[in-house]
């Protein structure tokens, strides 16, 4: 793998081996020390062309716990209404050789071109672009899922697949890029995943993937779910008659005080609420919902560090740059091989997972 | 800057005697071009020709009629670091083309007897193939108001197309009137059908490719309605109507449906949808963004067997040449369309010919005859036969060769069929009996009479 564009071109085997490296990351980030010098002496740029406070300091933190020096390169707005085209920036970043650029923009795609292009060599880490995909936001709520499916299966998360689980995403589908990554790396994993959603905010040819639609979140529900993720839903498809009102969109889709009410009713103890963030209280998600023991909201921003320092990690090794077909069988990461690195540095090894956190 | 190329000229009164070269397939015979004219046809070509005739060998080459676009952007005036008259209209000279119309959505837009006039001059001046001007429907493109069709019809450009190409005259009492308008000079309204309220920042076809890529939709329904309207408009108001770029399955449907009800509607179809599809979109590679969008294999099917039995009359090529920059960036920001003089008689050739699909004598009708018609351009599209005007074109059909955009006339390098091998090559191409093109390569333009006025004002 040299770069994370998508989730829909990661095999379960890669996909598996980022998420057990994540938990050795996660490790880490219990000690005293927060750091290992995995990356020292290499540069991560974040390019944000997008407004993403979140996004970025989770990767900055990711990128510093693995002693990575870090530019930030912050351009809101897209490239071609600052003057500048990506073409010109990718070049500029090369000049300074930057080891990964890890980007967020507004135009789905941009983070594959310029993987394809030739404008820069360094590794592509996709942070969320426009209405494509958004990978490590999918691999960091995969890796939450799974913790919390291995508790409750009573067994140990490394290794673990999704197989059994069933997920329901719900509100705008359509303009999603969490949406579009959950599908295939949650199938991927094994998960059944569910849509829900008002029908204008379904892309035509939804059909063709590979999960069910229900327009009716009740219906939804009484699948049964073991997660509900809320999709945030934009402002500026309020007044854009994808739908009559906020109120409207809020009764029908939004995760309110009398679902919440529902999955006890139901017995469903052990399904978990997740958003994405930041969210729309009182919207697609009330707060009783997003501060419900359930709700595993916080564990996700926890997680997403992990997540981001195993895809850092695992992209600029150095050991790492084979392809996909030849991973087979998930390789226990625990045994491989350092990064190629000059110094002397401490190993990464197994830590003790912390039980629970999800919760 | 292009003084050299006319200083180079011979002599225009150059006979050539064309030997061995079947004619549309079919026949083999001998051509003799003098003065301009098809001379002789046959056995007498030899016998008539003078001592100082040049003779081309073209034993394997298929004699055609030089191929008629109804459909390329030149982008003079305006932007010339994208095209020229001069380069655009030596692509086609090259492409096998010996007319050309130059759509409207130049910078100032083709829409004053001015504009149109400059085009037309700068066409003669470069003396590659007839440039003929389009004429904007509307003031600007801006859908408001019409443009002075008549003062274009009548011009010296002879403007008999009218289009607000790249924008869709999506009013329908504006379009009624402009359909109306032009019967008084026999002129014919050539619609880029995009309901655009349906296309708000589209940027390709909706479907499950759109679905995955996360890119906005540019639903069929939008081409299709508007058709649909079209063609209604057009039968109740007794006019002409051109339907540009037909793009899907659906559009062919409604064309069909309106022949068998004796609309007057023609059709023209590009070379890319007659072979690309939205799979190429995956790349997010902006060479393949252009409007209307490449669409699935199902509507290229249907686009092929819609030319092959008459619903789709032309193929136009929507030459769209662009300045690199305006394609070396982000999909949403890339401009749309794509380069095509040069590639579109071996795309028609694989999409069609080697498929079964058209016959050379089909070929010649959807390139040539009929898009000459459709341009009322007398001179073009005629039957290779003695005392005709000597438009005409040797091809080898059984040549192959590697796209290279770097290699073509053209100033776009954005080129969709970058690296496929396609068939078929021109090796000459013969303007009023002048040879623009010979063994394949630019030989040198036709004197036109004005050029010396254009040149002077060149400067």
């Amino acid at each position: 793998m040299k770069h994370l564009l998508s989730t829909r071109d990661l095999s379960a085997a890669s996909a598996l081996r980022l998420l057990d490296v994540a938990e050795e990351m996660s490790a880490v980030g219990e000690r005293e020390i927060k750091k290992l010098p995995a990356l020292r002496g290499r540069t991560v740029v974040n390019l944000f062309f997008e407004d993403s406070t979140r996004t970025r300091i989770s990767f900055e933190a990711a990128a510093k716990r693995l002693s990575a020096d870090v530019i930030n390169f912050v351009a809101k707005g897209s490239s071609v209404s600052k003057g500048e085209s990506l073409k010109d920036t990718a070049q500029t970043l090369e000049a300074m050789s930057a080891d990964a650029v890890v980007i967020r923009h507004p135009a789905s795609g941009a983070p594959a071109r310029l993987a394809a292009s030739d404008w820069i060599d360094a590794a592509v880490i996709n942070a969320g672009d426009g209405t494509h995909e958004h990978p490590t936001q999918a691999l960091l709520d995969a890796f939450t899922l799974r913790r919390h499916w291995a508790r409750i299966g009573g067994n140990a998360s490394p290794g673990t697949t999704l197989a059994g689980m069933k997920v329901l995403i719900v509100g705008d589908v359509l303009h999603s890029r969490v949406a579009r990554s959950n599908v295939w790396l949650l199938t991927t994993l094994g998960a059944e995943v569910l849509l829900a959603g008002p029908p204008t905010l379904m892309p035509v040819g939804v059909g063709a993937w590979p999960c069910t639609v229900f327009y009716d979140l009740d219906v939804a529900i009484a699948q049964r779910p073991d997660a509900v993720m809320m999709l945030r839903l934009q402002a500026e498809r309020m007044n854009a008659a994808f739908f009559p009102s906020t109120r409207e969109y809020s009764r029908r889709w939004g995760f309110d005080d009398g679902r919440l009410a529902l999955l006890d009713i139901m017995g469903l103890d052990d399904t978990v609420i997740m958003h994405p963030g930041p969210m729309n209280r009182g919207l697609e998600i009330s707060a009783a919902a997003a501060d419900s023991p359930r709700s595993t909201i916080l564990a996700q921003v926890r997680n997403g560090v992990s997540v981001r320092m195993a895809a850092l990690y695992l992209l600029l090794s150095g050991d790492t740059h084979d392809d996909d077909q030849h991973d087979d069988e998930p390789q226990d990461d625990a045994q491989r091989d350092e990064p190629d690195d000059n110094e002397p540095h401490e190993p990464l090894h197994p830590l003790p997972i912390p039980e629970g956190r999800t919760r | 800057m292009t003084d050299m190329n006319h200083a180079a000229n011979p002599d225009p009164s150059t006979e050539y005697l064309i030997t061995g070269a079947s004619i549309l397939g079919k026949t083999t015979a001998d051509l003799l071009l003098r003065d301009g004219r098809i001379a002789a046809v046959g056995d007498s070509a030899a016998a008539q020709a003078s001592p100082s005739a040049v003779t081309i060998d073209a034993a394997g080459l298929v004699a055609l009629p030089g191929m008629v676009d109804l459909h390329t952007h030149l982008r003079e005036p305006g932007r010339e670091d994208a095209e020229t008259v001069e380069t655009g209209s030596r692509a086609a000279a090259l492409g096998g083309f010996t007319a050309i119309h130059a759509m409207a959505n130049s910078s100032p837009v083709a829409d004053t007897a001015g504009v149109v006039e400059q085009v037309h001059s700068l066409g003669l001046a470069s003396g590659w193939v007839d440039v003929r001007p389009v004429g904007a429907v509307t003031v600007g493109l801006g859908g408001e108001r019409l443009a002075e069709l008549g003062a274009m019809a009548e011009s010296r450009a002879n403007v008999r197309v009218f289009s607000d190409d790249g924008i869709c005259v999506h009013d329908p009492v504006l379009m009624r009137r402009a359909l109306e308008y032009v019967k008084a000079f026999d002129g014919v309204i050539a619609q880029h059908a995009q309901e655009p309220r349906l296309t708000e920042g589209a940027q390709m076809n909706e479907g499950d490719v759109s679905a995955v890529l996360g890119l906005a939709g540019w639903p069929a329904v939008a081409e299709e309605s508007i058709i649909a309207r079209d063609v209604l408009l057009a039968q109740h108001v007794g006019s002409r109507l051109h339907v540009c770029h037909v793009s899907t399955a659906g559009s062919v449907e409604i064309i069909r449906w309106a022949k068998a009800r004796g609309i007057d509607v023609t059709a023209e179809v590009t070379p890319h949808h007659l072979l690309l599809t939205e799979d190429l979109v995956r790349s997010y590679d902006p060479v393949y963004k252009v409007n209307p969008p490449l669409r699935t294999s199902g509507d290229v099917q249907a686009l092929r067997e819609a030319l092959a039995d008459g619903t789709i009359d032309v193929v136009g090529t929507d030459h769209a040449p662009h300045p690199s920059e305006h394609k070396d960036c982000e999909w949403a920001q890339a401009a749309m369309g794509m380069t095509g003089l040069e590639t579109a008689l071996s795309v028609v050739q694989h999409a069609m010919v080697e498929t079964g699909l058209l016959d050379w004598e089909g070929f010649a009708r959807v390139t040539s005859v009929t898009p000459a018609r459709i341009g009322r351009l007398h001179d073009q599209g005629r039957e290779l036969a003695a005392g005709e005007p000597a438009n005409l074109i040797l091809v080898d059909p059984a040549a192959r060769w590697t796209v290279d955009p770097a290699a073509m006339a053209t100033k776009g390098r954005n080129s969709p069929f970058r690296d496929l091998e396609l068939p078929g090559s021109v090796r000459a191409t013969f303007y009023a009996g002048h040879a623009t093109v010979l063994d394949g390569a630019l030989a040198t333009p036709r004197q036109n009479a004005p050029v010396q006025e254009v040149l002077a004002w060149k400067k």
